[in-house]
C-alpha cells in the first residue's frame, strides 16, 4: 500500500551545520508515529521541513506517492499537512474563531469576512472534536494552557487534515488534558488521518504511537513497531543511536 | 478574593459586553465631553459654538486621514515617522502640476493633481514599505530618513519657493468657503447615514438570527439606531448652523470632513472586518505565529505603507488644497500629532492593538484641547507643553486600565 507520506533522503543545513542529514521515513494512513531524539536531535528541522517553514535542501516529499513541492506552510495546508506547535502558535490577541481561521478566513465579495459564519463553522468543530471553551469571543490571551491547546487542536483538524503533526503535544498539559488528548489522537487516528507525535520524553508518546522513529545528531538512527520494543530499548536507540540487538534478527 | 470594586468592573464589563459596546471608547467619549464643557466655561462660551465647531471639524481632517493609516502601521508594529515629510513634499509636487505645468484654468487639472497626488503618495509608502519588509531595515529608521528626504524634497523641487494660487475646482477639497456641500445635500447626506445605520443594525440583527446566534435585545438595538442618529442630526444641523460670513447662508458639511467620514468608515470596517485587517493585527501580535499560520507577513508591510502613503496623498489634498498654497513646510511636526492621535485613541505601540474610531477620536481630543486653548489665548508653546502631558497622561491611564482588565 502506498503511504500516505514519504519523506526520501531529506537533507537541511544551517550554515554548515546538518539539522538533517539524509532521512527516509513514512507514515500511512491512520498511523500514529511517534519521532523520538533529544533536544537538537533534528527532529524539529525534519518537521518543519514537512510543514513548509523551510525547504529542504535536497530529498524527496511524496504525498501518496505523488511527489510535491513543499515551499511554505501555505504549501503544507493546501496538502492537508497540518501542524501544532509545541508554542501552539496562536495569536494572542485574537480571539478563538479569529485563531481558528487565521490565514483562511471565509469571505464574501471584497474580501469582508462572514464572521457569523466562521463563528458557527468554529462551534460545530469544537463540537465534533468534544472540546469546550467558555466563549469563543474570548481573547486566546484569556484562556488556559488547555483552553489554548484546544483551540490550536481545532484549528488544525478543521480544514480537513489529513496529515496532523504535533509537536510535544502533552508536555504543557496537566494529567487529566493529557487524556483527553490521547482519545482525541486514538479517535483522529481511526478517522484515517496520519499522526505524527514529536516528543524527547518516551514516557510521553510510548502508548499513543503504534510506530516509533528515532534520530540522533540530525540521522534517523532506525524505525521500530512499538508492540516490539520495550521503553528501555528505545530509550537505548536515543542515547546510544543504535538499534537494539535481536537474536533472532 | 474579588473586592466589591472588582466586581462591579466585571459586571458593568458584562454589561456593556452584551449591549455590544466598547467600554473604552464610551470613556474617551466622556472624557471628551468633559475637556469640551471645561473648555466652553473657559473661553466664555466661544468653544460649543456652531462656528467653533465647524473649524474644529476642519482642522481635525488633515490628522484623522493620516490617523486611520497609522493605526495599522502602528498596530503592525511598526511606525512611520515621513507622513509630515510626505504630505509637505506631495503638496509642493501637486501644486507645482496645477500652477506650472498643466493648464491652472483647465477643467480636468483637479482631478489629474488629485490622482497625481494620491499615487505620489502610495508610490512612496511603496518604497518604504518594500525597504521595510524586504530588506529588513527597521521602518523606525526607514520612515525617518523619509522624514528628512521628503521634507528636504519639498524644498528641493522648488528651492523652497511657496506654489500659488491652486487650481478653483482643486480648491473646494480644502473645504474653503465654496468647499461645503450646503444645507440640501447636507441634510440629503443625513438622512442617508441615518437609513444606512438602521440598515445595518438590521441587517446584523438578521444575520446573527440566521447563523442561529443571540442577538442584542431589541431595545438595545433601538436604542444604538436612537444614539447614532441623534449624533448624526445634531452633527448635520451644527454644519448648518454656521453660515457664511455676512449671510444667512447656512455652510453645511464641508468636503474635507466628509471626506475623513469617508476615510474613517472604510479605514475602520477594513481594520474590524476586512481579512487585511485581521492579518494585520495577526501580524502585530505576533508575526511568527501569522507566518506559521501561512500569512505572507511582508507582503502585508508592503501593503500597510503603500495604504498608508495613499492617506497621505489625500491628507496632502485636503491641507494644500485649504490653503490654496504648496509649501515646503506644510506638515512639518504632523507625524507627531498623528502618532498622538493613534495613541491617545488606545493604539498599543506594542502593536496588535488598537482602533481606527479610538483613533478618531483620539484625533479629536488633541484638537480639542488645541484650539480651545488658541481661544483662551495660551501662548503656542505653552499649549504644545500641555498637549505633551496629556499624551503622557492618556497612555498611563490606558496602561493602568488595561492591566486592571487583565487581573
Amino acid at each position: 500500500m502506498t503511504p500516505l507520506v514519504e519523506l526520501r533522503n531529506i537533507v537541511k543545513t544551517f550554515g554548515g551545520v546538518h539539522a538533517v542529514d539524509d532521512v527516509s521515513l513514512s507514515l500511512a494512513e491512520g498511523e500514529v508515529l511517534g519521532l523520538l531524539g533529544h533536544n537538537g536531535a533534528g527532529k524539529s528541522t525534519l518537521i518543519k521541513v514537512l510543514a513548509g517553514v523551510f525547504p529542504a535542501d535536497s530529498g524527496t516529499i511524496l504525498i501518496q506517492g505523488q511527489p510535491v513541492s513543499i515551499r511554505s506552510t501555505r504549501d503544507a495546508k493546501t496538502l492537508g499537512i497540518e501542524t501544532i506547535y509545541q508554542t501552539l502558535a496562536l495569536s494572542e490577541n485574537l480571539d478563538s474563531v479569529a485563531n481558528l481561521f487565521l490565514g483562511r478566513e471565509m469571505t464574501g465579495p471584497l474580501g469582508f469576512m462572514n464572521e457569523e459564519a466562521m463563528e458557527e463553522q468554529a462551534r460545530k468543530t469544537l463540537g465534533r472534536l468534544k472540546l469546550h471553551l467558555p466563549s469563543l469571543s474570548s481573547l486566546v490571551q484569556s484562556l488556559s494552557g488547555g483552553q489554548r491547546q484546544a483551540v490550536a487542536i481545532a484549528r488544525a483538524i478543521h480544514f480537513n487534515a489529513r496529515v496532523l503533526i504535533m509537536d510535544e503535544p502533552t508536555a504543557a498539559l496537566g494529567p487529566e488534558e493529557t487524556l483527553k488528548v490521547a482519545a482525541l489522537v486514538a479517535e483522529l487516528s481511526r478517522q484515517g488521518i496520519g499522526i505524527i507525535l514529536i516528543s524527547h520524553d518516551i514516557h510521553d508518546i510510548f502508548d499513543l504511537a503504534s510506530r516509533l522513529a528515532v534520530m540522533k545528531n540530525g540521522r534517523l538512527v532506525g524505525a521500530v513497531s512499538t508492540a516490539d520494543v520495550t521503553q528501555d530499548e528505545v530509550l537505548a536507540m536515543i542515547i546510544a543511536g543504535k538499534m537494539p540487538e535481536r537474536p533472532n534478527s | 478574593m474579588p473586592t466589591i470594586a472588582s466586581r462591579a468592573r466585571i459586571l458593568s464589563d458584562r454589561v456593556a459586553q452584551a449591549a455590544g459596546l466598547d467600554v473604552r471608547l464610551l470613556g474617551m467619549l466622556l472624557v471628551m465631553a468633559v475637556i469640551w464643557l471645561v473648555l466652553h466655561t473657559a473661553t466664555g462660551g466661544n468653544f460649543l459654538t456652531p462656528r467653533n465647531l465647524f473649524n474644529l471639524s476642519l482642522q481635525v481632517a488633515v490628522v484623522g486621514i493620516m490617523t486611520c493609516g497609522m493605526v495599522l502601521v502602528i498596530v503592525s508594529r511598526h511606525i512611520d515617522l515621513s507622513v509630515g515629510s510626505q504630505i509637505g513634499f506631495i503638496g509642493v509636487f501637486g501644486a507645482l502640476l496645477q500652477n506650472s505645468i498643466l493648464p491652472i484654468d483647465g477643467s480636468s487639472t483637479w482631478w489629474i493633481a488629485t490622482l497625481a497626488m494620491l499615487s505620489t503618495g502610495a508610490l512612496i509608502g511603496l518604497g518604504q514599505g518594500l525597504l521595510i519588509a524586504y530588506a529588513g531595515i527597521p521602518s523606525f529608521v526607514v520612515t525617518l530618513g523619509g522624514l528628512l528626504f521628503f521634507r528636504n524634497a519639498a524644498f528641493y523641487i522648488n528651492s523652497g519657493v511657496t506654489v500659488a494660487p491652486l487650481n478653483k475646482t482643486f480648491q473646494l477639497l480644502g473645504g474653503g468657503l465654496d468647499g461645503t456641500i450646503g444645507a440640501f445635500w447636507s441634510w440629503t447626506v443625513c438622512a442617508l447615514a441615518v437609513l444606512s445605520v438602521a440598515a445595518m443594525v438590521w441587517r446584523s440583527r438578521q444575520r446573527r438570527s440566521r447563523y442561529g446566534m443571540n442577538s442584542r435585545s431589541i431595545v438595545m438595538d433601538v436604542l444604538l439606531i436612537k444614539v447614532w442618529s441623534a449624533f448624526i442630526i445634531g452633527f448635520t444641523a451644527i454644519m448648518n448652523a454656521y453660515q457664511q460670513p455676512k449671510t444667512n447662508i447656512p455652510m453645511g458639511i464641508p468636503i474635507p470632513v466628509l471626506i475623513l467620514i469617508g476615510v474613517t468608515i472604510i479605514m475602520s470596517a477594513i481594520a474590524r472586518k476586512h481579512r487585511f485587517g485581521r492579518h494585520v493585527f495577526a501580524t502585530g501580535g505576533s508575526s511568527e505565529s501569522a507566518e506559521l499560520a501561512g500569512i505572507d507577513t511582508r507582503k502585508l508591510t508592503v501593503l500597510v505603507f503603500v495604504l498608508m502613503g495613499l492617506l497621505c496623498g489625500l491628507a496632502s489634498i485636503v491641507i494644500t488644497a485649504r490653503l490654496n498654497a504648496g509649501a515646503s513646510v506644510t506638515g512639518t511636526m504632523t507625524e507627531l500629532n498623528v502618532i498622538a492621535a493613534a495613541v491617545i485613541g488606545g493604539t498599543s505601540l506594542a502593536g496588535g492593538i488598537g482602533t481606527v474610531y479610538g483613533a478618531i477620536v483620539g484625533a479629536l481630543i488633541m484638537q480639542s484641547l488645541e484650539s480651545g486653548m488658541i481661544l483662551m489665548g495660551v501662548a503656542t508653546p505653552l499649549q504644545r507643553m500641555v498637549l505633551a502631558v496629556v499624551l503622557i497622561v492618556a497612555v498611563w491611564i490606558d496602561m493602568a486600565y488595561r492591566k486592571a482588565r487583565k487581573s
